[in-house]
């Protein structure tokens, strides 16, 4: 698996982030010529993963949020995004789907929507440390 | 942002850009005012102008429907593209709430 291409971007923990994040990804990964549906695929997939750090990372304070993509061959891209916030105390738990300790405008589907919507999710998540997700994705082939 | 119609007792609303945490308290609120100004029977959320949809979109369903359950009203959804659907479809939303007309690709 070698790398092709690569980027990274930081940015504090503000809502109004939430589309800057999800755009800047799906604009990069654009040099793959993406189908519509692998596009909204994966702004969906970085908007929960960005919101999560906003809502539960960083509950009561503001901090950064770092994403990074990799491009590889064979069409394979990778994302995480990663924050310093307070962590997850039981990983297995807080993936089940409606699982939330959000409030009534979460409906604790935003892992179960980065499964489904990636071909790979892996979380890491140290608390007081912080959470970094990692999902991948294998774009289709094009002609 | 949003806009709306009434008739009758039927409340239309018509949900424009993208659906996130971010959107989804100005959505909320304008959304449950016209709730409480009009009390209608039947609450439609109109997708047509929605550009992007994630799970804080479920919230927004869920949340109406448990509103307009108080009044004994009732939630249905038109125009949800397949892609949006597909979000729905995770969430068992389906299950409670009506289904006007899915636009098709
Ligand atoms: N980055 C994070 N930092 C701390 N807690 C998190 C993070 N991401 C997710 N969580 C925890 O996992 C739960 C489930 O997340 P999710 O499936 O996205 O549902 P929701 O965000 O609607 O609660 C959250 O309620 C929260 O407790
Ligand atoms: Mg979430």
């Amino acid at each position: 698996m070698s790398l092709i291409n690569k980027m990274q971007i930081t940015f504090p923990s503000r809502s109004v982030n939430e589309g800057f994040a999800r755009v800047s990804t799906a604009s990069f990964i654009s040099q793959l010529d993406p189908t519509l549906e692998e596009i909204s695929d994966i702004k969906t997939i970085v908007s929960e993963a960005v919101t999560n750090s906003i809502v539960h990372g960083y509950a009561d304070r503001e901090g950064e949020i770092i994403i990074s993509v990799y491009i590889y061959d064979n069409r394979r891209v990778r994302i995480t995004v990663k924050d310093r916030g307070v962590g997850i105390p039981d990983i297995k738990k807080a993936m089940e789907a409606c699982f939330t300790t959000g409030s009534e405008d979460r409906a604790g589907m935003g892992f179960t929507i980065m499964q489904t919507f990636s071909d790979k999710l892996k979380v890491r998540s140290v608390q007081n440390r912080g959470t970094i997700v990692t999902m991948e994705k294998i774009l289709c082939p094009r002609p | 942002m949003i806009g709306y119609s009434i008739d009758e007792k039927e409340l239309t609303v018509m949900i424009k850009g993208d659906i996130d945490h971010h959107s989804s308290v100005d959505i909320r609120t304008q959304t449950d005012e016209l709730i409480f100004k009009y009390i209608p029977n039947k609450l439609i959320l109109d997708f047509s102008q929605v550009t992007f949809c994630d799970s804080s979109g479920i919230a927004i369903v869920l949340g109406r429907y448990k509103l307009m359950k108080q009044y004994g009203g009732t939630v249905s959804l038109a125009k949800v593209n397949p892609q949006i659907s597909r979000i729905f479809d995770l969430s068992g939303v389906w299950n409670i709430i009506g289904r006007k007309e899915v636009k098709s690709k």
